[in-house]
């Protein structure tokens, strides 16, 4: 038992994000230091748990979809929808539940949206979700008009810079919902329909998978994580920010989830590892901000970063240095 | 008399007494302006103060909104100068391609001002150019924070705009040129935050962390107010009080800063003025009056504003016109 | 015939893909001025065939010869330069550039260096003549129905090379009078000296239009004859390696016991699917399918299992009228289908043999009830023993399994929903001997433990011997239904060539 729960955590994910943190602490020897402060905990780990959340909670969204062999561009528009309507609704007084509520439905709906256009209408993932990313992002600074919106909610503020046991407030958000996900497709049959349906649609359909309404939810979760995730970063900054929240976080959501093992091509996925490839990101990101780099090396060193992880985990790689030790059979 | 004759002979009522009251020489006069979008809350609060001006003086402005596309701008000129208008203000989405329909509005004795952006075209083609100096802006930041510390030490963290853009690249120039012979004050870390709030925010949480806390860190300087904004609230979390423990100096001057300002929060931001077509129509009219060719490049103000200048009344002058 | 002189030739020609012998010294011989058919079930080595004779694959023996000289094809330019054309099924033009210039691309005429459009223009308008189209050249390809498009690509093909015309499938997309107006211009084209070989499935086609036959099966060579000595039997007969004289016995001692009607199907069909059919089903029975590819037997499969619905007719299970609209409503009331073409509509390859196993069961559970692992292993276990399934473990990807035993997993998946009605196409093709007989013997159990089950086959001596009855199919329509003695390969054979000719005579 203890050896299979080893063999869970030696994966190259892992690694990859110990990697990333032992740079970030040779560049910056304080890294890991955490205190208490004003009743929070207080550090740059601290900061990349709470960074990292918005684009780990978009990655649990995105795998589920990615795992359907599809992707969902939208969701960095959706982020700014969804902070947009939260903002505007707090400004203009109704009480933050409801202004909550308005965003999740926002998220659900454009998530459902998508799900039509890919299921139904058999528009290939791609160019359905397009269609929201671009247009998403008009109807968000058409809501706030084009400026930020900033409020006093203090519901609001709490969910973007609150904090829980010492914890920020988003990394629990995400945390919660990384559970709350991992059970729902882990403890009922969700997931291995999502995995059918991802590896060959056509068979997942004659072995009677009603494959039409698993895109429907699949896209629909998507589009509530990002409702969620642009609700934090709302509260984040006080402001909704349609021209920014959430700018090109799509990327960094499907590079979340790649890094996290689940091919493009759809099939195998696993929730966890693609919240863990959000923190390697974040990770890196962080360790750039600290290190003193020049910013003009940002996005070297980020691709540099990237392309190593990558490399860590291709085929070629686990069988020159296997990091998987050999217990399946044995797990009895 | 129905009512729609009742409105029209209102209006022109209206226009009348506006027109006699102030700046009588270009009143009446039809310009066209054609504006590159509303992508931020400057550009917005642009469209709304030229919208103003227009109105002060009596001017008939035919607007024209481009979406961020040149091709546009071009149609909107063009329709301009088929309507015949007295004058047309740009604010150009690029700087190259403009040649052609410049030389149209030449032939057809229309006089093009460009607003905030210069273009590269032959300077005959266009009557003045108003624009803000950027390299100015940071050094006026710069100035600012050299009279503020007054000799003592002072490591200042820098919030960069987008890598590459010019307002970044010139605002960082100013800045250092006004630092420079302040030996106390060095620029300890300088990063991008992309001149938005939340990578405002996360790039000061970082420099607190790697600068013992924000214990090393005198003063703050954003390249825009949104960045300060963030990075405000990161100093706050922190449990530091901005404005005091760590100064915080930023450029534009939108509504947002001057709350901050007004709370202790924020201590100074410099000016990037909307009111371009303000000294666009002085232009014209001295244009128009005798022939006074203006400066080919006018610069626009580049006012500090501190505690000491009313912010709690600037911010309610300002939260009206679209920041 | 050593002296005879080809315009194509293929001589001993050896194709191994892996441990796998596509083609086993095939002799190919193509005259000049003569119609070939090239005919042989799926897997037979057609489309191999056709990719060496076109330099797409190199042989691994043998040799290709063009007017008896052996020429070496390493791709299919080479292949043009020497007089050898092709038409595939789907055509492979450009639909959103103009006809004319779809005939010329990559040889537009030129002038000072640029093309010359209006010669271009102008002698396609004379070659479209020739075959009969009287299109605008300048207006754009994808404007124009299948049938012309075809043409088209005919026209081409023919330009350039001039000598060879293989035509691969190409009356699958087209209707009975475009089908008629094809072989008008193959029969021109024949009359102009060019050798044509054409493949079809249709053998009404073959008979319309072709001199001569070459069959295949399993690689090799069966025969190449003229067709004029030769009747539709005989082809069927050779296609699908019956010899009726010698198989006279009929697989059925008595009419085998049956028990209540368990389906009903009454003019049951699709439109460009199916025609509408009749069949009732009983429990304890198994009703073989027979026919040739694309005689509408997968098609009749599908809409009963409701992968495609049907827009006519009535369904009724156990008395009661019902809609199978689709494959939930016919898992529900405990159908199961195991497709023809395993590796796309059955296995999910990176998925375990585990879930591959239970992911039926787990459709008709819901999402909520899951099987949790032990539950899985418990299931996948008990097939795997029982079904005899040959995987170093259940928790290894089914696509590392052999295509025996993925269809033992695929077979298993259906048991393990308990059901009442089995529908199983193809369910031994392209599999060893020894899954081959696990599977027979797991149909003869499940019939004999009063399940129903209709099984589509190519092999009639497997149909014969586990069928109580037998329908069979000919162009999208169920032409017959054999009992008794008459579940016999010979008369299958004569069903499935059978053809108005044939039933006068």
């Amino acid at each position: 038992m203890t050896r299979r729960i080893l063999s869970r955590l030696a994966n190259p994910q892992l690694l990859a994000l110990v990697g990333v943190l032992l740079i970030n602490w040779l560049l910056f020897p304080n890294f890991f230091r955490i205190t208490w402060q004003d009743g929070r905990l207080f550090g740059s780990l601290i900061d990349v748990l709470n960074r990292g959340a918005p684009v780990a909670i978009l990655a649990i969204g995105m795998v589920g979809v990615i795992a359907t062999k599809g992707v969902d561009l939208s969701v960095g528009a959706v982020m700014a929808m969804a902070g947009a309507v939260a903002a505007t609704l707090v400004v203009a007084g109704y009480p933050a539940p409801v202004a909550v509520a308005a965003a999740l439905a926002v998220g659900l709906a454009c998530g459902l949206w998508n799900g039509f256009l890919v299921a139904v209408l058999d528009i290939q993932p791609i160019v359905a979700t397009l269609v929201l990313m671009v247009a998403g992002r008009g109807i968000a600074q058409l809501i706030t008009e084009g400026f930020i919106v900033t409020f006093t909610d203090p519901v609001l503020i709490f969910i973007g810079t609150g904090s829980f046991l010492g914890f920020p407030m988003a990394a629990v958000i995400a945390l919660a919902l990384l559970v709350l996900v991992t059970l729902l497709v882990r403890k009922t049959a969700l997931g291995l329909f999502i995995e059918a349906v991802g590896v060959n649609r056509a068979a997942a359909s004659l072995a009677g998978i009603r494959s039409r309404m698993l895109l429907l939810y699949v896209y629909g979760l998507s589009g509530v994580c990002a409702a969620i995730a642009g609700i934090i970063v709302a509260g984040d900054i006080r402001g909704a920010d349609a021209n920014n929240a959430g700018l090109w976080l799509e990327l960094d959501a499907i590079l979340a989830v790649v890094i996290g093992g689940t091919s493009l091509l759809g099939g195998r996925f696993s929730v966890p590892l693609a919240v863990l490839g959000a923190l390697i990101i974040q990770a890196m990101n962080t360790g750039i901000l600290v290190s003193g780099f020049p910013p003009e090396f940002n996005l070297i060193v980020k691709a540099a970063l990237i392309f190593l992880v990558l490399i860590i985990q291709s085929p070629l790689a686990s069988r020159i240095m296997p990091t998987r030790m050999p217990v399946r059979e044995t797990s009895k | 008399m129905n009512i729609i004759t009742k409105l029209a002979l209102a209006a022109g009522l209206a226009t009348a007494l506006s027109s006699g009251a102030l700046a009588q020489d270009i009143s009446g006069k039809v310009i066209g302006f054609s504006q590159i979008g509303s992508e931020s809350g400057w550009r917005a609060a642009e469209t709304s103060v030229t919208r103003q001006q227009a109105e002060e003086r009596g001017v008939d402005l035919k607007f024209a909104d481009a979406q961020q596309k040149q091709e546009n701008q071009i149609k909107a000129i063009r329709g301009f100068i088929a309507q015949g208008v007295d004058a047309i203000l740009v604010a150009p989405v690029v700087a190259t391609g403009w040649e052609d329909v410049l030389s149209e509005a030449k032939e057809a004795e229309i006089p093009v001002v460009l607003l905030d952006r210069g273009i590269d075209a032959p300077e005959d083609l266009y009557l003045t150019s108003v624009a803000s100096d950027q390299v100015l802006e940071g050094r006026v930041a710069g100035q600012w924070l050299v009279d503020e510390v007054a000799g003592e030490e002072c490591n200042v963290v820098e919030l960069q705009g987008t890598v590459g853009s010019s307002p970044a690249i010139n605002r960082k120039q100013g800045f250092e040129e006004a630092i420079a012979d302040a030996s106390n004050i060095t620029i300890a870390q300088s990063q991008t935050g992309d001149f938005t709030r939340s990578k405002g925010k996360e790039v000061m949480e970082a420099f607190l962390k790697s600068s013992n806390g924000g214990a090393d860190i005198c003063a703050v300087y954003a390249h825009n107010d949104d960045m300060a904004v963030g990075a405000i609230q990161a100093i706050k979390d922190a449990g530091l009080a901005p404005g005091e423990d760590i100064l915080v100096v930023s450029i534009d001057a939108v509504p947002d800063i001057f709350t901050a300002i007004a709370a202790g929060e924020a201590n100074a931001t410099v000016e990037l003025t909307p009111n371009m077509a303000g000294p666009a129509f002085d232009a014209l009219a001295a244009y128009w009056a005798d022939g006074t060719m203006p400066e080919k490049f006018i610069i626009t103000e580049s006012k500090l504003y501190t505690a000491a200048d009313d912010p709690q009344g600037e911010y309610e002058r300002r939260k009206d016109l679209g920041y | 015939m050593p002296d005879e002189q080809y315009a194509l030739e293929a001589r001993g020609i050896v194709k191994i893909f892996g441990n796998h012998v596509a083609l086993d010294a095939v002799d190919f011989g193509l005259r000049a001025g003569e119609v070939h058919a090239l005919l042989g079930e799926n897997g037979a080595g057609k489309s191999t065939l056709i990719k060496i004779l076109t330099g797409a694959y190199q042989p691994d023996g043998g040799q290709v010869l063009a007017d008896g000289a052996p020429i070496h094809l390493d791709n299919p330019q080479q292949a043009q330069t020497h007089g050898i054309g092709t038409v595939y099924q789907e055509v492979n033009l450009l639909p959103n550039r103009s006809v004319a210039e779809n005939l010329f691309l990559g040889h537009q005429p030129t002038r000072f260096g640029l093309v010359d459009r209006r010669k271009m223009e102008r002698e396609s308008r004379g070659i479209l003549r020739r075959y009969g189209l009287e299109i605008d050249p300048s207006s754009e390809l994808g404007a124009y129905s299948v049938a012309v498009q075809q043409i088209v690509a005919i026209a081409r093909a023919v330009e350039l090379s001039g000598k060879v015309l293989i035509l691969d499938e190409p009356t699958a997309s087209l209707d009975r009078n475009e089908v008629e107006r094809l072989f008008e211009i193959i029969r021109d084209l024949k009359a102009r000296g060019l050798a044509v070989v054409f493949i079809t499935h249709f053998l009404d086609q073959v008979f319309a239009v072709a001199d001569r036959v070459t069959i295949l099966r399993n690689g090799k060579l069966i025969e190449t004859r003229a067709l004029d000595a030769m009747s539709r039997t005989d082809v069927v007969r050779l296609m699908l390696g019956k010899d009726v004289a010698f198989s006279g016995a009929t697989g059925v001692e008595d009419a085998r016991p049956m028990g209540d009607v368990l389906l009903d199907y009454s003019q049951y069909g699709r439109k460009r699917s199916v025609h509408p059919f009749n069949l009732t089903i009983h429990k304890g029975e198994v009703i073989g399918v027979a026919g040739l590819l694309g005689s509408g037997r997968t098609e009749m499969a599908r809409i009963m299992f409701g992968a495609d619905a049907a827009d006519e007719g009535e369904v009724s299970i156990a008395g009661t009228r019902t809609t199978i609209a689709r494959p939930t409503d016919a898992i529900r009331h405990g159908f199961g289908f195991c497709p023809e073409d395993r590796k796309a509509e059955g296995i999910f390859g990176d998925l375990s043999v585990r879930e591959n196993i239970i992911i039926a069961l787990q459709g008709k559970l819901g999402w909520f009830s899951a099987l949790n692992r032990d539950e899985q292993m418990e299931i996948a276990g008990r097939f795997g023993e029982s079904m005899d399934i040959r995987a170093a473990s259940l928790d290894m990807p089914i696509k590392l399994l052999s295509g025996g035993n993925q269809q033992k997993v695929i077979l298993s998946r259906w048991l393990a929903t308990d059901p009442a009605f089995l529908i199983l196409d193809e369910p031994t093709r392209g599999i060893d001997v020894g899954a081959h007989a696990e599977i027979v013997r797991t149909i003869n159990r499940l019939r004999d433990e009063g399940l129903a089950l209709v099984v589509i086959s190519s092999e009639l001596d497997e149909v014969v011997a586990y069928s109580t009855r037998i329908v069979v199919m000919r162009d999208r329509e169920m032409v017959a239904e054999l009992n008794g003695e008459n579940i016999n390969p010979g008369v299958i054979v004569q069903a499935i060539a059978n053809h108005r000719d044939e039933e006068l005579a």
